[in-house]
């Protein structure tokens, strides 16, 4: 098993996939190109599957290595490697892509095999992210997949496209460039683009606090943290619904996992010196965005806003250096990809029918809807963290974690059950209670069995994450207390 | 896995699955096949509970792991159960009161196109309410807590296109929100301090922190355990709606009556009572966490009493009726008189379940009119309805011998004998209690089942109380009150006695009304039966120590009553109503006419409601406006984000003007630049 290129296949099968799917030509092959694509993203998730079932629960440093000189003259590599961190999120990629394969199967009808490849490559890119262990590749990896997911919303996007890509794109790449500019300074002082190496090197304060810095811009805005997030609602209302599933559910979590990876073990001493600002953000993030989402009178605005809230409790989860928090910020990536992607293909649901995501044209759904209501009414309740779903277990553990560096910390956290409940049930009251609203509500029909099914495939996660969730601390333990081992270890050069 | 284990397994997940098959499959299987199988699941499980507190009785007590649900470094958390005699009695009055609820809905339900998701529902509390009282640690409890919460509010908008229904279940929901808000922290706190969230390791590490202090605000120094005790108390409070987060109950009447009864009178309210009765060991090491819970029960009791005077919704009336009764049990917490809250908790959810079936087999035989004005004198065609009303209400006002009595009677002597700050204020809010409760509940009483019948003069009122109240709440609703489905009786009808399936449950129900209260008082209260489950310091808080040297058997009991205060004080208030709405209706009319401030401040329900609606709901929402308005679209995106871009806008604008598209221009340009390039080259050289 482990003599297999695992993270190459993971990154190149769907990649390799995508470009088959563009060659099964226009629009009048479109059913073959579904198909394709289907099967393409089906065995690029088993390909992923020996990463949990061969993987070492008790050792938390990189498995699954692959070493191969790349660009010998700058001593870059194609280095790839995947630890407890790492894993999850793989998996969480290669399966969303096959969700949102599924779901643009015959909403989409305009350049079919130009979509279904855009995801499977993207989904390849992102895999490349989460597993790269050379700086450069990396940094290719993460500007690459931008190219496809600015596609996926210029081409089947909403009205307003060009602004919401332009700005999407702007703000990321800017932040990306202090990043280049931070492993170029890297590789000045140690010679290696290996990520290992940079774990090791003795940096001074002010050094580290730059680093930071470099890193929190290119990470922050694609969190998204507040206040680099404005960016997220405008992509997320122009993007089609498969755009919005792989913005929410993985690329956000790029810039979670990229803080791990790079930001907190190179600059751990900087890191625990900004720790108040990273934290005040993050709060700022739950109580803030929470009180916004709750007059978005748009419901995919409002679901963004929803996200942006709740990856403040991943990086509150990250710098308040314990194991229960950091753990919880993991769990709840990994969560927030389930029941973002769910919301958003409810919503989904909706508009392919109605053609508007206003909340105020919808009333009374349910009746109309009762199975697609049952649904919604599940993961609303999965967004405002009740018990029992994968969105309590995360925000329950980051916010015990942070309750033991402050209670306050805890407290604005808290906030979360009141105004996340409000938000997401105030608006579950307005389009799926009440009377029948208009005309255009009374002809809606029911999920087909194709939505059914994807639903149901979430749902049965959610919960299941939500009654078991033990698998992905597994998976996290031994890695999460390596890191806040290292993180605990100043890199200060001696005699400073 | 041993028998006991099994059977500990069975007792919540038959009523689970029973929930999931009906929930899933509900339409392709045959109406009857929804009763049926949460029947016999709830059933069964009420058997099996029977089977396990005779096994308690014994001094049997399990305490032991399902499985580890989450493992993260050095913490992890479980899913287990505590099966003591506290646990016991209450997996018997859930799953009793729940079985009778079930048969109930057959009969009231049965033509409601919802049926099937209805027995899915209630199935589904009964699991969740199980996995609340069995937990053996605070993350279950949690679990429990929340998702008797989320069949609260499914079932108070099981009618979802009711915009009245609709409100009430957001409403409900969010105000336990608050509350769960403080609950969260509680249990954050105790993980921190206590290092683990097992009851067993918590209870036993509690003393040695009976002194411990947190500073939460610098230069401050607040007690370990009043903080404890307080967040989770809070957490009480919105669950038990304890005032002030009181006001979702009365609106919760909104649902069907079978789940009023089964959630929102016997069970899932007094989980609050039930959760400080089991933290019992550490409430006794904070007298100013007990003085607290004493007072605000204190208010609870007396002040939501007032409000059932002048209620006409029969459901209301019951409704403020349990309100009241719930400030009563945490009026007995504060008094460290726990267990005298448990059994008030169970003798309440005997009694009330019953009044709450009967209201809606009433409310049944009315054809769905609730205003108690439009009814009188149904005794003639509802007799069993009437006897088992009139069971629950001597009960709740607590006549001697009904079990109402040994319950309230010994919550008001325990108040008398406490001396914790605030005791007073309570010993009075207690017993002036008495007298409201007897007066609303058989003002009630009359006015149901004796009198004029009032159908027939008044077809019925367009106007209920509640449409008013949420009309005035939510104006964009405003239009769709006339929905409502009040029907109420024709000029020709009749009232009609209720089918065996709605009447047995009365008759099952009155029994334990009438004398669970004689027989389980002297083991509950002062015998063994808590020993080792709830723990008082009996050198600090003497309370039920005292009151054991005054007890002499229930019968003595009962006798020495008739010459005390409560007895005289409920007598006066049945003689009272009996007289205003019996014999001198203009009375209460006249009184009305003269105290209109008093009956204001009592008809917005001392503005509560209105105030949250204004301050909490409105000003959330302005605020939010002003961050989304003012702090991302001015500032981030119109002055940083657009503001950066029109800026490289206006550069590139002036770069622009050097791109004149005319050959030579550039050529110039050209020779210029490789001038100054060749320039720098030999420089350096």
């Amino acid at each position: 098993m482990t003599d297999l290129p695992i993270l190459s296949l993971a990154i190149w099968v769907p990649i390799l996939a995508g470009i088959a799917v563009l060659f099964t030509g226009g629009d009048k092959h479109a059913h073959i190109a579904r198909w394709v694509a289907l099967a393409g993203s089906i065995v690029a998730f088993l390909v992923t599957v020996p990463l949990y079932t061969g993987f070492d629960f008790s050792y938390g440093g990189f498995q699954f290595q692959e070493l191969i000189e790349w660009i010998p003259a700058f001593n870059i590599h194609y280095h790839l490697g995947a630890d407890g961190i790492a894993v999850p999120l793989i998996l969480l990629t290669s399966f969303t892509t096959i969700i949102v394969v599924i779901a643009g199967w015959e909403v989409i009808q305009k350049r079919v095999a130009q979509y279904m490849a855009a995801f499977l490559i993207m989904s390849g890119l992102m895999i490349g992210v989460f597993s790269s262990l050379d700086a450069i590749l990396y940094y290719v990896f993460w500007e690459a997949m931008l190219i496809p997911m600015f596609l996926v919303i210029g081409i089947w996007g909403g009205p307003n496209r060009v602004y919401a890509t332009i700005k999407f794109f702007l703000y990321t790449l800017l932040g990306s460039l202090l990043m280049l500019v931070a492993f170029i300074y890297l590789f000045h002082q140690s010679g290696s683009f290996e990520v290992i190496d940079y774990y090791q090197m003795p940096l001074a304060m002010n050094e580290q606090i730059l680093i930071f810095l470099a890193f929190f811009m290119a990470f922050a805005v694609k969190v998204p943290m507040w206040p680099v997030h404005t960016w997220l609602p405008d992509a997320h209302v122009e993007a089609p619904t498969g755009g919005s599933v792989v913005l929410a559910a993985i690329a956000l979590k790029l810039g979670g996992y990229s803080f791990l990876r790079f930001a907190m073990p190179i600059a751990p001493d900087a890191s625990a010196y900004l720790s108040g600002f990273m934290i005040t953000l993050s709060l700022i993030a739950v109580v803030y965005i929470a009180l916004v989402a709750l007059v978005q009178q748009d419901m995919k605005k409002l679901i963004a806003y929803s996200s942006i809230s709740h990856m403040g409790f991943v990086t509150l989860g990250f710098f308040v250096f314990n194991q229960l928090a950091l753990d919880g910020a993991i769990v709840q990536m990994i969560s927030h990809g389930f029941i973002s992607s769910a919301m958003f293909l409810s919503v989904g649901v909706l508009y392919d029918r109605m053609h508007s995501r206003q909340i105020a044209d919808y009333g009374g759904v349910a009746n109309k809807m009762p199975k697609f209501a049952a649904f919604a009414v599940l993961f609303a309740m999965a967004n405002s963290g009740l018990p029992g779903t994968s969105g309590f277990v995360g925000e329950f553990m980051v916010i015990l974690g942070a309750l033991q560096a402050n209670f306050w910390y805890a407290f604005l956290a808290s906030t979360t059950l009141i105004f996340g409940a409000a938000y997401t049930l105030w608006m579950v009251k307005r389009v799926f209670y009440g009377e029948v609203a208009n005309h255009h509500v009374a002809e809606l029909t029911d999920i087909n069995k194709r939505e059914f099914f994807i639903l149901a495939l979430l749902a049965v996660l959610v919960l299941g994450f939500g009654l078991y969730p033990q698998p992905i601390t597994e998976l996290t333990n031994a890695t999460v207390n390596q890191l806040l081992m290292h993180l605990s270890q100043s890199k200060l050069p001696i005699g400073l | 896995m041993t028998d006991m284990q099994s059977i500990y397994l069975l007792i919540p997940l038959l009523p689970l699955f029973a929930a999931v098959i009906v929930g899933l499959f509900g339409s392709q299987l045959p109406r009857s096949a929804a009763h049926v199988l949460t029947i016999l699941g709830v059933g069964a499980s009420f058997a099996l509970s029977a089977y396990v507190f005779v096994d308690a009785l014994q001094g049997n007590v399990y305490n032991g792991t399902v499985y580890t649900w989450l493992t993260s470094g050095d913490i992890s958390f479980e899913v287990g159960f505590l099966v003591d005699r506290l646990t016991a009695m209450m997996m018997v009055v859930v799953t009793f009161v729940s079985l009778m609820v079930h048969i109930y809905t057959i009969g009231y339900m049965h033509e409601d196109p919802g049926y099937s998701r209805f027995f899915s529902y209630i199935s589904l509390f009964t699991f969740s309410m199980l996995m609340l009282v069995m937990s053996n640690n605070f993350m279950q409890l949690f679990f429990g807590w929340e998702a008797v919460g989320l069949v609260s509010y499914l079932l108070i908008g099981f009618w979802y296109k009711r915009p009245t229904a609709i409100y009430a279940n957001l409403k409900a929901f969010l105000v336990n929100r608050v509350g769960d808000f403080g609950f969260l922290l509680g249990i954050g706190m105790v993980l921190y301090f206590f290092g683990s969230l097992n009851y067993d390791a918590v209870f036993t590490i509690a003393p040695h922190l009976a002194d411990a202090t947190v500073s939460v605000i610098p230069n401050t120094e607040w007690s370990l355990m009043t903080m404890v005790c307080l967040l989770l108390f809070v957490g009480a409070m919105g669950k038990s709606a304890q005032v002030p987060l009181h006001v979702w109950l009365p609106d919760s009447m909104e649902g069907p009556t079978p789940i009023s009864a089964l959630i929102h009178a016997a069970t899932m309210v007094t989980a609050g009572i039930f959760m400080v009765a089991r933290m019992s060991p550490l409430f006794e090491l904070s007298t100013t966490a007990l003085s607290t819970v004493m007072v605000i029960g204190a208010i609870t009791a007396l002040f939501m009493g007032f409000l059932g005077i002048i209620q006409n919704d029969i459901k209301r009336v019951v409704a403020y009726s349990t309100l009241s009764q719930l400030g009563y049990m945490t009026v007995a917490l504060g008094a460290s008189a726990y267990s005298v809250a448990m059994f008030h908790l169970m003798t309440h959810a005997f009694f009330k379940a019953l009044l709450f079936l009967a209201a809606g087999s009433v409310i049944m035989g009315m054809h769905h009119d609730q205003d108690i004005r439009n009814m009188g004198g149904l005794r003639k065609y509802m007799p069993i309805t009437w006897i088992t009303s009139l069971i629950g209400s001597l009960a709740l006002i607590g006549t001697p011998l009904f079990s109402g009595f040994y319950s309230k009677d010994s919550i008001i002597e325990a108040v008398k004998l406490s001396h914790i700050t605030g005791s007073s204020f309570a010993y009075f809010a207690v017993l002036a209690g008495v007298f409201v409760t007897a007066f609303y509940s058989f003002r009630l009483y009359f006015l149901v089942f004796h009198g004029k019948e009032r159908w027939m003069e008044k077809p019925h009122e367009e106007h209920t109380p509640h449409t008013h109240e949420v009309a005035a709440h939510s104006d964009d609703e405003h239009h769709h009150v006339v929905h409502e489905e009040h029907h109420g009786l024709g000029p020709d009808d009749k009232p009609h006695e209720s089918p065996w399936v709605v009447t047995f449950p009365l008759i099952a129900l009155a029994i334990p009304s009438v004398i669970i209260g004689y027989v389980a008082i002297g083991p509950m209260l002062f015998g063994d039966f808590f020993n080792g489950v709830i723990f008082v310091d009996i050198h600090a808080h003497p309370v039920m120590h005292e009151l054991a040297e005054d007890f002499h058997g229930a019968g003595a009991m009962a006798m020495h009553a008739l010459t005390s205060a409560p007895f005289w004080l409920a007598l006066s208030g049945v003689v009272l109503s009996w007289f205003f709405y019996m014999k001198r209706p203009d009375i209460p009319a006249a009184i009305k006419a003269h105290t209109v401030l008093i009956n204001k401040i009592l008809e917005n329900k001392y503005g509560f409601d209105s105030f949250n609606e204004k301050v909490f709901a409105a000003g959330s929402r302005f605020i939010g406006n002003k961050l989304w308005q003012i702090g991302d679209v001015k500032l981030i995106d119109g002055l940083i984000v657009n503001g950066t871009a029109r800026l490289i806008g206006r550069i590139s604008g002036i770069i622009r003007q050097l791109q004149s598209g005319l050959i030579y221009h550039y050529a110039f340009a050209m020779i210029i630049g490789v001038f100054l390039m060749l320039t720098f080259w030999f420089a350096k050289i």
